[in-house]
């Protein structure tokens, strides 16, 4: 099922165009022929019953899929008018620009919490001047919701964080980069509901600067938050994920088109 | 809650860099690949090198370096071969696998199951600690504390049954450094190497299986016998290899508690015997030219012997990479 | 439950006890037979002395230049083993499983690896003296001994390392890979920091293995009763040379030496796996 083309959205709102994506692990395939935008300054979720294929999908983004052994992967994901997957494009290029925030926290645990939120920058080869550095670190933990907790024991190791600050901090880390899109791949469902509160409404601030895809089991989280919503299911147990239908969040929760994404809504299966 | 401030529009941001292939992993990928074959490259390098200062050895002595007992190959006409060296070398290791299985297997058997867990952890440590001692230091302690010891143990077999088991008669009615005495020393320091890895076969067993015995009523050896030890097989027949092969190789030790005659003997508890490593240890200093090759050219064999026993251990048993020790 | 199961039970568990005591006692005997012996000799004097010009009769002889020789050559086998044996190690790891090319290289080197880890160690010691002071005439010296330990601590340094990189979790390689880090630069900054302690521990014990061995000395270093700094220079002295030529004499103060450079070669051994024991239990690999 292909994405109905929403007639208000111009051409330059959509910041990601995928076309026909298959994906692959060894003989076993994930996702069946997606199709679907996703468009700037907005947050998409994509929702659907466990094993359907939305963090695979969510990880062809930004080319990190293909970095598990015999994994691969096939159609084009359109970004800034070049194919991600042609040939001669770098993937690690790629999530210089595509950012992705994981579903349990990974601080790197050798690092303080300032060498966490510039360890991104590090491993990408820049050098930085120290006011750029203190620039850098506190813009991005501003940015993740941190700074305050944090903001005096920045040298202090980012393993003596909660299990939410430990999220936001890898937020930060992501957001250092300065990526103009940024994955999330179940940022929650690891932590407890206060701090869950706290990343959703970090969510939402971050889409006035960043293209937000999150990826959620929740789906009073996808109502709350995003803007769009796209609906994966597979047909059957070892047949591949499939798109069923995408929208405008609100629309898709009262109204669906697909009556299988009515049921997944009100709960009849998965 | 928290108050989220929106970014501000960032005053530093890192380059756009374009979507290219960069050259740092390719190099990466090249140099650590290059290390890899490297290793390989290495088990070739010392069979050729080794091969080839054997050569001159080989060529001299022909088929004669296999039949051969006596060691002169500096002598004119050079007369030398390894079947002396073989012969001691492989009784000397058979006494060890004889002594060293069953007690290294017992005793990790008994760290395993009988001891709770921390206990059974810092003992198999302890076990463990005797392969750090020093080969020298063996040989030392061997020939000053173990040798005298074993003297009236090897008067007593001959005794007892050495009329029918000539192996353990010494016509010569002497005990002292023998294949036996040396066979005890190897036994103890191959121990270690046979108790870690027959650890590590008994530590993989599910504990379900052992539940699954101990609840149908069985005691608690029963549930060894029945439950760990079959599935342990391979991991105790590689451990047994493996030990076998560190006893083939096993220098020093054996040079010193044996004494430094060359002979062959089928005898295990009369003085005499050598072994290809020790003999390699003690003639080396004084040999000549030829002499070295011929030395070189037992090294060859012993290289052969303990790669392909090593070979056979690791087929038998993968060793799992994750190894939690 | 019949008499006789419960017997045999307590008969077999009672003999697996006796194995264990069994397998101990020797450790316990040598080591405190080795402290005895070579309590004595062990002045300060043995420690700062050379054998030059000293006889086996002589009382004043000491094992300073065989100390000097062992830990220097066994830094040389240090230098080369280890960034060899690492970068193989990252090869298994990182590179191996990303093709099935790499993967049936990967799974050929593991094997020989592992088949290495039982080279005798005067096969070691020929190889070099085939290698290196016969075929290149380089002659016998410290360096040809710290090749020649080189060659043994390899196999053991490309184990460790290996075991301990397997450990960093997965999680940490594609959070760095997330922000765009190539592949290079992740190993070198997430993973080998985060398995470093255990990667510590391991080298110290393989430095444990390399350095009380004698047979390869034989074959490259051939032993020096002078102080030799330079370990190109010629044949150089290693501690557990020492005691394995000083033992070979039939007088008691050369057997004296012989034990307190035991001790000494026990003490360095010993307690540096000791160590590495117990700092690997206060720095637990991640994973654990």
């Amino acid at each position: 099922m292909s994405d109905p083309e929403d007639p208000a959205a111009t051409p330059g709102d959509r910041h990601l165009q995928v076309r026909d994506l298959n994906a692959w692990f060894g003989t076993f395939q994930a996702i069946a022929e997606v199709s679907l935008s996703l468009h700037s300054h907005q947050i998409t979720a994509l929702i659907g019953p466990s094993g359907c294929g939305k963090s695979t999908f969510l990880r062809t983004l930004n080319r990190i899929h293909e970095a598990t052994p015999g994994a691969r992967v096939s159609g084009t994901i359109t970004y800034a008018g070049q194919d991600l997957y042609a040939a001669g494009v770098s993937a690690t290029a790629v999530r210089r620009r595509i950012g992705m925030v994981f579903q349990r926290p990974n601080p790197f645990p050798t690092l303080s919490i300032r060498d966490n939120t510039l360890a991104g920058l590090r491993l990408t080869g820049h050098r930085l001047s120290k006011t750029a550095r203190e620039e850098i670190t506190q813009r991005c933990l501003l940015g993740a919701g941190l700074w305050e907790e944090v903001k005096d024991r920045l040298d202090k190791p980012a393993v003596s964080l909660s299990g939410g600050q430990q999220q936001r901090l890898c937020i930060a880390r992501a957001i250092a980069v300065d990526p103009e899109v940024l994955l999330m791949d179940e940022p929650c469902s690891a932590l407890d509901p206060i701090s869950t509160l706290r990343i959703e409404e970090l969510m939402v601030s971050l889409k006035a600067n960043y293209t937000v895809v999150v990826v959620t089991h929740n789906m009073q989280q996808a109502a709350r938050v995003s803007d769009r919503t796209a609906f994966f299911t597979i047909a059957a147990a070892g047949q591949p994920g499939r798109l069923i239908e995408v929208g405008d969040t609100s629309t898709m929760f009262t109204t669906p088109s697909d009556p299988r994404t009515e049921a997944y809504i009100t709960g009849r299966f998965g | 809650m928290t108050t989220t401030t929106p970014a501000a529009p960032p005053t530093t941001r890192p380059a756009r860099t374009p979507l290219r292939e960069g050259p740092g992993d390719r190099l990466f990928t090249w140099a650590v690949t290059g290390a890899g074959i490297s290793v390989l490259a290495l088990i070739v390098a010392i069979s050729v090198f080794l091969l080839s200062q054997a050569w001159p050895a080989l060529a001299q002595a022909g088929a004669g370096f296999i039949t051969e007992q006596e060691w002169f190959p500096d002598a004119q006409p050079p007369r030398f071969g390894i079947a002396a060296l073989v012969v001691g070398t492989l009784i000397s290791s058979a006494v060890a696998l004889l002594l060293a299985v069953p007690v290294g297997v017992a005793a990790s058997l008994c760290v395993v199951e009988l001891l709770p867990r921390r206990l059974g952890r810092a003992i198999g440590q302890m076990v463990d600690l005797l392969a750090s001692v020093p080969s020298v230091v063996y040989g030392l302690w061997g020939f000053s504390v173990l040798v005298p010891a074993l003297v009236p143990l090897q008067r007593w077999l001959d005794a007892a049954v050495g009329s029918f088991v000539p192996l353990l008669h010494s016509p010569s009615g002497i005990y002292g450094r023998s294949l036996l005495a040396a066979g005890v020393v190897l036994a103890i320091m191959v121990l270690p190497t046979i108790a870690a890895l027959c650890r590590e076969s008994f530590l993989q067993v599910p504990r379900a299986h052992r539940e699954a015995a101990l609840a149908l009523g069985a005691t608690r050896w029963e549930m060894i016998r029945t439950a760990v030890l079959p599935s342990t097989r391979p991991g105790v027949i590689a451990a047994s290899m493996l030990g076998l092969g560190r006893a083939l190789g096993e220098t020093i030790a054996v040079a010193m508690v044996l004494s430094a005659s060359f002979d062959l003997t089928w005898h295990w508890v009369e003085p005499g015997g050598v072994t290809i490593a020790a003999n390699i240890a003690a003639k080396f200093g004084e040999a000549g030219m030829l002499g070295r090759h011929a030395l070189v050219a037992s090294g060859l064999v012993l290289f052969t012997l303990t790669l392909a026993v090593n070979a056979v251990a690791r087929l038998v048993v993968r060793r799992s990479v994750v190894a939690g020790r | 439950m019949p008499a006789r199961r419960r017997t045999r039970d307590l008969l077999a568990r009672a003999s697996l006890l006796a194995a264990l005591i069994l397998a101990l006692v020797p450790l316990v005997a040598v080591l405190a037979y080795v402290l005895r012996r070579g309590l004595p000799g062990l002045s300060p004097d043995f420690l700062t002395h050379s054998m030059k010009g000293v006889g086996a009769l002589d009382t004043n002889g000491g094992a300073y230049h065989a100390i000097l020789g062992t830990l220097e050559q066994v830094g040389i086998a240090m230098v080369l083993a280890v960034p060899l044996g690492l970068a193989v190690a990252i090869y298994l790891t990182e590179i191996g499983p990303t093709s099935p090319a790499h993967r049936r290289l990967a799974a050929w080197i593991r094997f020989f690896v592992d088949v290495m880890t039982g080279l005798p160690s005067i096969v070691a010691g020929l190889f070099i003296f085939a290698f290196w002071v016969l075929a290149l005439h380089q002659g016998f010296s410290g360096l040809a001994a710290g090749l020649a330990l080189a060659v043994l601590m390899l196999p053991v340094v490309v184990r460790t390392c290996e075991e301990m990189l397997v450990l960093v979790p997965r999680d940490l390689r594609e959070a760095a890979w997330a922000t765009g880090a190539p592949r290079w630069r992740t190993v070198i900054w997430v993973v080998l920091p985060a398995a470093g302690s255990g990667i510590t521990t391991g080298l110290m014990l393989a430095v444990a293995r390399v350095a009380g061995e004698t047979a390869p000395l034989l074959l490259t270093a051939f032993g020096y009763d002078a102080i030799r700094t330079s370990p190109v220079a010629g044949p150089q002295a290693g501690l557990p040379m020492f005691v394995y030529d000083q033992s070979g004499s039939a007088f008691a103060p050369a057997i004296e030496r012989a034990w307190a450079g035991a001790l000494t070669l026990i003490g360095l051994v010993v307690g540096l796996t000791v160590l590495a024991r117990l700092l690997a239990r206060r720095f637990r690999p991640l994973g654990d």
